[in-house]
């Protein structure tokens, strides 16, 4: 629960009439929602650390990169990321 | 070396490990406070690979093991309160409570939500006005932000149905709890990365004067890890004790001002109840009065009594690092994932799901007792 995964930022926008940013990061693929209000400065095709829904950092490329390749490797990305599961009916909140 | 050729860096990997051999001239006891790193250390045969001078003893970092009893049953309690939608995240789940787990009250149909955020819990409360959400805030300094993103978010949507239980605890007071053990054998100190990502690096310093111990800050990945290892190795057999950050490329020594500000902003330093552990002063957070209104203990009022802890777990010992999980009299047998007896066997950061998934340990275990 205290991992955090890289992704990239490919789209921002404003939500809830304006009330929230909220940023699409892409995870290898996989889209999910983040908040960017740790990251201010952070802009689209940024990489960021996110960690439950949260962007805690930005990182480079190539960090990113590597360290997404490890995650997934070790099959941490889809565990963090709560996109398959140890519980059959999570799906359908997430 | 089984896995080494999964890392990262393979060769950069087998360096370190020589370096650590050939550096070690005597056996160190060192803590990984945190339990990604435990999971990580397990599931990739590094305690394998490590010279047997290298003790690793596994700390408290596991925010579902630390979560009281008490909470569990109060998150029950509320879950199975007509208007409310619990929410959680998934690992919280299974962790036995003195009646029942979350699961088992969500398959008798109380409405138990598995999120991946706490965010998306905000959303089910402004997508269901006329329904309490109650968010189960658990986490270590890592995850404290997003749950007090979430406050600052349902006040900005002036939402009146969403509160947070919370069971968030620190890491510097943990490592005092586990230094004040009389029976504590740790000599240094792994500190988790991504804590520090947030809080920064300052806190440790107070601690490597206090305790005379090396603390690292280091990343999770079998690399960070055996250089956080060669690094608290090389500093114990220098007879120094100083804080030091493998991990810079993530960590920055102030940590990330605009958490620390949030966290700041919504949350008062407290003491806490930690599981198996007991009450550690100044250990926690607690929301602000200010934000009282989605403090969901305030809000419902709920009085469940303090159940005894089962005597036969010795998490506790677990998690200060006194003991390891084969250590346990119930390890494998009596306690085992399908059906633990404590949080550690549930928790994919708890000491002993991990060595019961991971490691050859249950089957030396049955070899020797069959
Ligand atoms: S093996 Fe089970 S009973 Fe023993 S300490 Fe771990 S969780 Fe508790």
């Amino acid at each position: 629960m205290c991992l955090a995964i890289p992704g990239k930022i490919t789209t921002i926008e404003s939500k809830y009439d304006g009330l929230v940013q909220v940023a699409k990061v892409s995870f290898g693929g996989i889209i999910k929602e983040a908040s960017l209000e740790m990251v201010p400065h952070a802009k689209v095709d940024d990489y960021v650390l996110v960690h439950v829904g949260v962007a805690i950092s930005v990182v480079d490329e190539a960090e990113a990169r590597q360290t997404f390749k490890y995650l997934e490797q070790m099959g941490e990305v889809a565990e963090e990321l709560n996109i398959h599961g140890f519980l059959p009916d999570q799906k359908e909140y997430s | 070396m089984k896995f080494l050729s999964e890392y990262r860096d393979p060769e950069v990997a087998r360096q370190y490990l020589d370096e650590i051999r050939k550096t070690i001239t005597r056996p160190w006891t060192i803590m990984e406070v945190c339990g990604g790193q435990t999971h990580s250390l397990v599931k990739n045969g590094i305690l394998d690979m490590l010279p047997d001078e290298v003790r690793m003893v596994h700390g408290p970092g596991c925010p579902v093991c630390v979560t009281p009893l008490n909470l569990i049953d109060k998150a029950v309690y509320l879950a199975e309160e007509k208007n409310v939608i619990l929410c959680s995240f998934g690992d919280m789940l299974r962790v036995p409570g003195s009646e029942k787990s979350l699961l088992e009250a969500k398959a008798n149909g109380a409405d138990i939500r598995i999120l991946y955020s706490p965010l998306e819990a905000v959303n089910i409360a402004r997508d269901n006005p006329d329904r309490e959400v109650v968010f189960f805030a658990v986490g270590f300094e890592t995850t404290a932000p997003a749950n007090a993103l979430s406050v600052v978010h349902a006040d900005r949507y002036e939402l009146k149905n969403y509160s947070i239980l919370t069971s968030h605890v620190l890491v510097p007071p943990a490592i005092e709890a586990v230094m004040d053990d009389e029976a504590t054998q740790i000599e240094g100190f792994l500190a988790a990365g991504h804590v520090c990502t947030i809080m920064g690096i300052s806190e440790y310093y107070p601690l490597v004067d206090k305790y005379k111990v090396p603390i690292v800050v280091t990343g999770f990945e079998p690399v960070d890890l055996l250089q956080g290892i060669l690094m608290t190795v090389k500093q114990l057999e220098n007879g120094e004790h100083k804080l030091e950050n493998q991990y810079a490329r993530m960590v920055r020594p102030e940590g990330n001002p605009h958490a620390i500000k949030t966290l700041e902003e919504v949350f008062d330093i407290t003491d806490r109840m930690w599981r198996g552990i007991g009450v550690i002063p100044g250990s926690g957070y607690e929301l602000k009065a200010k934000y009282a209104a989605y403090d969901a203990r305030l809000k419902f009022d709920v009085n469940i009594p303090e159940a005894p802890e089962s005597d036969s777990c010795i998490a506790g010992e677990v998690m200060k690092g006194i003991k390891k999980p084969f250590e346990c009299p119930n390890f494998g047998k009596a306690c085992k994932p399908e059906t633990p007896l404590g949080a550690p066997m549930v928790s994919s950061e708890g000491a002993c799901a991990a060595y019961y998934h991971f490691s050859g340990m249950l089957e030396e275990l049955e070899t020797v007792q069959p």
